[in-house]
């Protein structure tokens, strides 16, 4: 378990890393958090060439917030933006799924953008990013472009990032008025990728009846999967019978068995989990509309945490 | 008076070392070692056709590369079988590198020595080795069914065939009132210790000695195993345990291939040469345990009384034997617990598969065997609507019984008898623990709120301290200090702390004075190892023994010294004095002077001691009968093994929507005979239980059908984390001495494992209503199950097959 030879480049500036990675392209591997890159290395089921480190690149390294969403900087460690309380107002789901992100030590040194563009079906933070309809900004010596969360994932451990592309930034949208969210998941040991996991994001209507509810899936499906929920549970009050979301969520997955669960049972906690995630939503959703929680003011754009 | 040390919750002399970090592990040593990687067969099973090292031979710093071919004398023999038993119709074991075929993913073919482990790494990517595959047998059933051998030579993939039988239990079955069979399943898992296996050999060309460090449970098996394969003398060998992170039965297993090769390669290169495993080496090639199909016939009466029992099982050896038939005899004969049977016949077969090898792993084949007793006393409760508790007191032998002999060979090969224990009394304070008769009211109270709850209670007896031997070294240094040496290892034991609270109150001293050592040949060269639960009984009696005799001579030395009886002297504190006269006392350090008759006084104390201070003039300085020095040596040899016993009771709650297991409460009652240190004793049951929480819920070891390993990290093996253990682990303590040794000790290490797959099975299937019969169970498992479940009454289901009525 010890990595090939590999070069390893370190750059300053956000222009070299580009430079760099344009000019080394398929051959360089980006290592920014490196808790998925460097298990990977070390059991040589990938031997790039050049590794990238973007760790000294301190412009990479934010969080900001505005009304319209949270931006996070390719740096930003899992931890800072679970921690970022601007974050938690302006998007409540990214510290509730960010919790559930492996363990302390690894949220710690971890990327959320990493994660991101690791593409892993099994991580929470590419449901969120399609859930919330985000986006990845990426940067290559031809310019920049923004990537959609729904175009941005291929496949398993698969995106569509180019090989000369850097990921700078992810953009996670705001929480829409009168909405909550909720996420779940069920691992088999605490901090484990999930067997499911569900991440929910409930509208409601002035009644308190539901006018959008939608989920996004992780670890059934190959890609991160968005399901719109909106027809089983439309129009029913925030604290009614909303259990017709479980069973459309159901009965439009289709998961793949492995060594830790067959696909019935996770297609039965694609269920389970849908119910739970969409109650608990719609059930934020009413204490914002009621509550205090609308009243709380957002950050200015690019202000500190 | 020294307050007695042994019965005292010692704090461990050993952490805080360990805790900041300053333990000394194999893979801190020989930091300027060459280091060697190993090349792996990717084929369960496959023919050797060709190996090609061209492409391996440009790596820079590459020193050399091995195969079987560079093999020679007892390196290219097989490695050893090393419990040879009658009962072994086809043993078989691998070489240390394969001669010309692979027989599981994992088995050693080539080892490159390189300047580090990762150009060696990238000289093993670069070996060719050309296969042919073979059909792979994976599996107890493809074993059973044998359409494919493992080994050409060895017909049905049977390795070994055993019976044993007390009375006629088909004609008591066939005569009992009441019948039920069984069949029941438990998976592998493994000991998985965080520190793997590693080897460090340095070959000193001047002397001809070979020094080799190895993450052992055993030094002088390896020291043995090592001077056989490369044809040295043991006089030429040492072997040194450094601390070992972790061994539960894995490292017992000796010698490993790279045992061997390490230092085989050491002399060759005339340089210190160091392997360490790392995980996926851990869990394909070192070893795992506990795979067993199992068919029970049980005949009983209306209160539930066994009237015979017999059991047929299939366990799988893996793709070699070389730790013999130990894991399924122990399975065969532990499984009758406190528990007498009446008849009772046991029949299995040990089964090769192109797996990894299946060699003891804490608890050692217990834990199925608990498993398959408990789950019968369950289905008969269930079957007789008696509360299970009751059903296990009205099997149970009793105190007065014993010593009781159950007419069956232990794994020792000595007969099945239990020294002493009282189970009555154990079950009794697990009831008053648990609350086992408020039970069925707060089961039914959960219910009524829509919650699943569970109780299971699981009962084990188990053999420990078993022999042939250990030894114990304990010397007086002219300091005062004491030294304490005994030849098994230690792998997180607490043995440091344990043996030093025997000595401190053999000889009155301070257990700050004592230093023990273990697992150094250099300093004990004749032991068996840390196994079976064995090293406080069997080198804990032969340090007391060493310690009585070393006592006996401060006491002859100090009366000359002081001109009184021995009789009439005591020792306390560190010195010796007359009894009811403290003032009239000598230090033990200077009774350690007074000795060892000089002729150079090197220091102040030394002149004490010179001939022409001590001694009778008309006698010889040292005379006949005696020896310079204040040393002792002894040695324990058990006559049996002396059998511990312990009863469980677990409280699971099964979540009605997603099938996961949540444990609620874990009660524990312990008998291990006297206690040393209570609080080692409880370290020993929290790991164990935190072990059976894995077996039980969360750790199995998935081959595909090709034999390929599938969760061969831990990030699929689920060892369990902090967050998936009890909070806490209620324990009660019971003490019936042995009679068998010095201390009235018997063995702690392996109890907390192995009821668990037992207990556990009993909590679910109580808290469902269906019988559990395959284990480990996962929350996909129990949902799967439910659904096969639904629709029947499922909480007057019975474990078993009912008798057809006569």
């Amino acid at each position: 378990m010890k990595p090939s030879a590999f070069d390893y480049r370190r750059p300053e500036q956000l222009d070299e890393a580009i430079d760099l990675l344009g000019e080394l392209g398929p051959d360089a591997k980006v290592l920014a958090g490196g808790q998925s890159l460097l298990p990977l290395l070390s059991m040589r089921l990938a031997a790039p060439k050049h590794l990238l480190d973007i760790n000294r690149i301190a412009q990479l390294d934010f969080v900001s917030c505005g009304a319209d969403g949270v931006r996070v900087g390719a740096l930003a460690r899992h931890a800072a933006l679970e921690r970022d309380a601007g974050a938690r107002a302006v998007q409540p789901l990214l510290s509730a799924a960010l919790a559930m992100v492996a363990h302390p030590t690894i949220r710690n040194r971890g990327t959320t953008v990493g994660s991101i563009v690791h593409a892993d079906p099994a991580a929470e933070m590419p449901a969120v990013l399609c859930l919330l309809g985000g986006s990845i900004t990426a940067m290559s010596t031809n310019g920049q472009r923004i990537i959609c969360a729904s175009e941005f994932f291929l496949g398993p451990l698969e995106s569509a990032l180019w090989e000369s592309e850097l990921a700078v930034e992810a953009f996670f949208p705001a929480l829409p008025p009168q909405s909550g969210t909720a996420f779940a998941e069920i691992s088999r040991r605490h901090g484990d990728y999930a067997v499911c996991g569900v991440a929910g994001l409930v509208t409601l209507d002035d009644d308190l009846r539901i006018s959008v509810a939608r989920a996004g899936y992780l670890s059934v499906s190959a890609t991160p999967l968005v399901l719109d929920l909106t027809d089983a549970v439309s129009g029913r009050t925030f604290d009614g019978d909303l259990s017709a979301a479980g069973g459309l969520a159901s009965a439009a997955v289709d998961p793949e068995p492995d060594i830790h669960a067959t696909a019935d049972y996770r297609r039965h906690l694609v269920g389970v989990l849908t119910n739970r995630v969409i109650v608990g939503a719609a059930h934020r959703a009413a204490r914002e509309i009621t509550g205090n929680g609308a009243t709380q003011a957002l950050p200015m754009p690019g202000a500190q945490p | 008076m020294t307050s007695r040390m042994v019965g005292q919750p010692v704090n461990r002399v050993e952490d805080p070392r360990l805790l900041v970090g300053a333990g000394r592990f194999l893979d801190d040593l020989g930091q300027d070692a060459a280091e060697l990687a190993v090349l792996r067969s990717p084929h369960a099973h496959a023919r050797i056709t060709d190996i090609d090292v061209t492409a391996a031979l440009e790596v820079q710093g590459l020193l050399a590369i091995y195969t079987y071919e560079d093999l020679s004398g007892p390196l290219a023999d097989p490695l050893p079988l090393l419990i040879p038993h009658p009962a072994i119709c086809a043993g078989r074991t691998q070489y240390a590198l394969a001669r010309d075929e692979v027989n599981y993913v994992g088995e050693a073919i080539a080892v490159v020595v390189a300047e580090n482990r990762y150009l060696a790494e990238d000289a093993v990517e670069r070996i060719v080795v050309s296969y042919r595959p073979l059909p792979p047998v994976v599996g107890v059933q493809a074993a059973r069914a044998a359409e494919h051998l493992v080994h050409e030579d060895a017909p049905g993939n049977v390795a070994a065939h055993f019976v044993q039988e007390v009375g006629d239990a088909a004609a008591a079955i066939a005569a009992a009132p009441f019948r039920l069979e069984l069949e029941l399943a438990i998976e592998r898992s493994a000991s998985t210790p965080l520190e793997g296996r590693g080897v460090l050999a340095q070959w000193d060309s001047d002397s001809q000695r070979l020094r080799m460090w190895t993450s052992t449970q055993t030094s002088t098996g390896v020291r043995a195993a090592v001077a056989a394969k490369l044809g040295l003398d043991l006089g030429r060998v040492e072997v040194i345990t450094p601390d070992v992170g972790g061994g539960f039965g894995v490292k017992i297993v000796h010698p490993w291939p790279e045992e061997v090769l390490v230092p085989m390669a050491a002399r060759a290169l005339g340089r210190p040469v160091k392997f360490t495993e790392d995980r996926r080496e851990h869990f394909i090639s070192a070893a795992h345990e506990r795979g067993q199909l199992q068919h029970i016939e049980v005949g009983f009466d209306a209160t539930g009384r066994i009237l015979g029992l017999s059991v047929r099982f299939w366990h799988d050896n893996g793709a070699y034997l070389p730790y013999g038939l130990i894991v399924p005899i122990i399975t065969s004969t532990q499984l009758l617990g406190p528990y007498k049977p009446g008849a009772y016949r046991v029949e299995f077969d040990s089964l090769y598969t192109n797996t990894v090898i299946v060699t003891p792993y804490r608890g050692a084949g217990r834990p199925q065997g608990v498993y398959a007793m408990e789950r019968t006393l369950d289905a008969i409760a269930g079957e007789l609507g008696l509360d299970r508790s009751v059903v296990r007191a009205t099997n149970f032998i009793q105190p007065s019984e014993m010593p009781y002999d159950h007419g069956l060979i232990f794994q020792d090969g000595r007969p099945l008898v239990y020294d002493s224990g009282d189970f009555p009394a154990s079950l009794a304070k697990l009831k008053a623990l648990v609350g086992w008769d408020d039970w069925p009211a707060y089961q039914a109270a959960a219910r009524a709120q829509g919650r699943q709850v569970g109780l299971g209670l699981a009962c084990y007896v188990e053999g420990t301290g078993v022999g042939p031997y250990e030894g114990g070294h304990v010397q007086i240094e002219t300091s005062g200090r004491i030294k304490v040496a005994t030849g098994l290892t230690s792998q997180g034991q607490g043995h440091q702390t344990a043996f030093a609270q025997i000595v401190a109150d053999e000889l009155g001293v301070s257990m700050d004075d004592i230093e023990v050592v273990t697992g150094d040949t250099r300093r004990f060269p004749y032991a068996v190892g840390t196994f079976a639960s064995r090293a406080a009984v069997t080198s804990g009696s032969a340090i007391a023994l060493a310690a009585r005799m070393v006592r006996r001579k401060i006491l002859k030395v100090a009366a000359d010294a002081l001109e009184a009886d021995p009789e009439d002297l005591e020792i306390v504190e560190g010195m010796v004095r007359v009894k009811g006269a403290p003032g009239v006392a000598m230090a033990l350090g200077t009774v350690a002077v007074l000795s060892n008759p000089l002729r150079y006084a090197f220091d102040e104390a030394s002149k004490a001691a010179t001939q022409f201070v001590v001694g009778d003039s008309d006698l010889p300085p040292v005379n006949e009968d005696d020896e310079p020095g204040l040393e002792g040596r002894d040695y324990y040899s058990p006559l049996r093994s002396t059998f511990a016993n312990g009863m469980h009771a677990v409280i699971v709650e099964t979540d009605p929507e997603t099938a996961e297991i949540k444990i609620l409460r874990y009660c524990v009652v312990h008998d291990c005979g006297t206690l040393i240190n209570p609080l080692i004793v409880e370290g020993q049951v929290h790991g164990g239980v935190a072990q059976g929480v894995g077996g039980a819920l969360y750790e199995r070891l998935v081959y595909d059908d090709a034999g390929q390993l599938q969760n061969a990290s831990f990030m699929d093996f689920l060892m369990p984390y902090v967050s998936e253990v009890p909070e806490s682990i209620e324990i009660d303590h019971l003490e019936t001495p042995s009679p068998l040794n010095p201390l009235g000790i018997k063995g702690a290490g392996e109890a907390g494992v192995i009821p668990s797959a037992a207990v556990f099975a009993s909590a679910i299937s109580d808290a469902e209503g269906f019988a559990i019969t395959a284990m480990p169970i996962s929350p996909s498992d129990l949902f799967e199950l439910r659904r096969r479940h639904a629709g029947t009454d499922r909480h007057n289901e019975s474990i078993a097959k009912k008798e057809p009525t006569r």
